[in-house]
């Protein structure tokens, strides 16, 4: 019988765990060796130099440039798109007419909202990259984007978009927030839906209008979910590899103003074949990664609310 | 309490209609009126702003370039549907459609068996090293995937035996493994919530231990299943950043990377129609899925912020 149990798990469990361990776990054990080398790809030339690589990326202008594009982002897009996305949530689940029997009511036709608004999260980021790209085009009479402002008489807003230097970074930006508003739509509404009804009929009789109810209890009773969801997002904008890629000009421009780490490792990888350096900016990622999503977790704590 | 709160997600498709209050309109009182009015205006213009960028492409891939450059608002006055000949053919996306369900098939599949596979021994039965084997899968949810894409490229070229480098296999055996850490968790928890005696009752009358599993305990986990098959098809087939490293072949690209490959080609002087008519190509599934499993979707892709 126990002999039998443990043939089971232990046959249950070899294949998936051979796997993980294969493609997962030993490149995460590799990732440190390699950053601590001179590897160039050839096999048996890797030479141990310590923390001579991370010197050099102290060092680097080029990475310092493109983390401080990271953090920018960082700094403002999870705002951004939060702030939005618990909007429209508490639109979506509390702005409905009031109806009888009934203290707080949704609109009518949330789930269709819903639908629309979460679909950039079900397609491929490449495709959105495509199409904000053709949205930026800096022609002033065939851009999407700057035809429309011509079209409502605000051509002094027209710009060449991703080709000016000051726009670019926060153009990009904007087609992230864009991408990820309806998936916390959605998930704030599941959050919202969960908060008992008594709640806020309490806080009605009480005489609080709506905006106080949204500041005193819909976003102190979310707060669990905004904290992951923050984290969650900024782990995106200290990302945006895919973006920056294709819709930037020469990838990374005009002039670097828009490159990311992610961007830095990839070339200097796979363009530059210096894997022990490009290494060493992939465990400075996670060290930046690990840091942030640890002083979030810290300073966002608050009192847990039972209900 | 994470794993409770992806039970409640996991829980979320059965009794499904909870919060979905019938919308007769009852009576209209002042209050709320003018809100109601404000939130659907302000949900109206967010959703054509997604909605409309979408749609976009839906029209132009009928469009001839030109047409999409000059006049990006305008519809197709003509049909042009050689723009979808031109893509599946001309542009390969008919051989990056088949590359892309081949590998995805196949990874969804293994993500499925073996991840339920690991996540029922790791539920349901206890013994030394259970813990350990449980966090080990789940850490790998927090590892930048950045970091492990250099040795990930070294341990598939100088895999023992042949290269797994631009191979279908050796793509799906990594989308399995980078599918497995959610998977486990997710299943973990979703296991955990089904009753115990079932399975007991089974072998009792002499079951062994993998008949039970594929024959009683997976059909009870089945909208458990569902929701992580879809949230996995929608990743794995979105996926570009693993492919793009692993899989520089060209007659083994996967749609995100023919598509990004034209979009990069050669900018705003392209085979837009065709291009449009791609997009749609590597859209399609995905709406499918999106439109029938809605619910299951946004349920499934909301419980990884929860994690």
């Amino acid at each position: 019988m126990q002999h039998g149990k443990y043939r089971f798990i232990v046959g249950f469990l070899a294949l998936p765990l051979i796997v993980y361990a294969i493609f997962v776990i030993s490149p995460f054990v590799q990732a440190f060796q390699i950053s601590m080398t001179n590897w160039s790809g050839l096999v048996g030339t890797a030479e141990f130099i310590g923390l001579e690589n991370f010197q050099r990326l102290w060092e680097s202008s080029d990475f310092w440039n493109a983390l401080r594009h990271n953090v920018y982002m960082l700094a403002l897009v999870p705002v951004v798109t939060l702030g939005l996305g618990l909007f429209f949530a508490f639109m979506l689940n509390v702005g409905g007419k009031r109806r009888k029997n009934e203290v707080i009511t949704g609109v009518g036709g949330s789930k269709m909202y819903k639908f629309v608004f979460f679909f950039p999260q079900v397609i491929s980021v490449t495709i959105i990259a495509v199409i904000w790209f053709n949205i930026y085009n800096p022609d002033p009479d065939d851009g999407m984007l700057n035809s429309f402002l011509g079209f409502i008489g605000l051509d002094g807003l027209q710009n060449s978009w991703l080709g000016e230097k000051s726009l670019a970074l926060w153009c990009i930006s904007a087609v992230m927030v864009w991408g990820h508003v309806g998936f916390y739509v959605v998930l704030f509404s599941a959050a919202m839906a969960s908060i008992p009804r008594d709640i806020y009929e309490a806080a009605l009789l009480d005489g609080a209008s709506r905006y106080h109810t949204f500041f005193r209890i819909t976003l102190p009773l979310l707060w669990d979910t905004v904290q992951t969801g923050w984290v969650y997002m900024g782990i995106i904008a200290l990302d945006a590899f895919a973006l920056v890629q294709i819709m930037s000009v020469n990838m990374g421009g005009p002039d670097g103003a828009t490159d990311v780490m992610p961007l830095r490792l990839y070339l200097t990888a796979f363009r530059d074949s210096q894997f022990g350096y490009a290494s060493a900016m992939g465990v400075a990622m996670l060290i930046v990664t690990m840091t942030f999503a640890v002083l979030t977790m810290r300073f966002a704590r608050r009192e847990r609310i039972e209900y | 309490m994470t794993t409770e709160e992806i039970e409640t997600v996991a829980k979320q498709d059965a009794p499904a209609k909870a919060d979905r209050t019938p919308e007769p309109a009852k009576r209209k009182s002042s209050e709320g009126g003018i809100l109601n009015v404000f939130s659907h205006g302000i949900l109206i213009v967010w959703g054509l702003m997604v909605g409309v960028p979408l749609l976009w492409v839906a029209w132009s891939a009928f469009k001839d370039s030109n047409g999409i450059l000059t006049d990006p608002w305008g519809l197709p006055t003509v049909l042009h549907w050689e723009n979808w000949s031109n893509a599946w053919e001309d542009a390969n996306m008919g051989q990056y459609f088949i590359n892309t369900a081949i590998i995805v098939g196949g990874s969804v599949i293994g993500t499925m068996v073996l991840g339920s596979m690991a996540a029922y021994v790791l539920a349901r039965f206890e013994f030394p090293g259970n813990r350990f084997i449980y966090y080990l899968f789940v850490a790998g949810m927090s590892f930048p995937v950045f970091m492990l894409v250099i040795p990930l490229f070294f341990v598939m070229r100088d895999f023992p035996g042949s290269s797994l480098l631009a191979t279908y296999h050796g793509l799906i055996l990594v989308y399995i493994a980078y599918s497995l850490p959610f998977t486990v968790f997710f299943m973990t928890a979703f296991f955990r919530t089904l009753p115990a005696s079932v399975a007991e009752a089974a072998l009792i009358d002499g079951a062994s231990h993998s008949r039970t599993f594929f024959q009683v305990m997976l059909p009870m986990a089945k909208p458990g299943l569902i929701s992580i098959g879809i949230f996995n098809f929608l990743g794995q087939w979105n996926q570009y950043l693993l492919p793009m490293v692993l899989n520089q072949q060209e007659d083994k690209y996967v749609l995100t990377q023919g598509l990004a490959m034209i979009a990069l080609q050669q900018g705003y002087e392209n085979d837009w129609g065709a291009l449009m008519a791609g997009m749609m190509i590597a859209m399609l599934p995905v709406l499918v899925v999106y439109a029938i499993f809605q619910r299951q979707v946004q349920s499934g892709l909301t419980a990884g912020a929860l994690k």
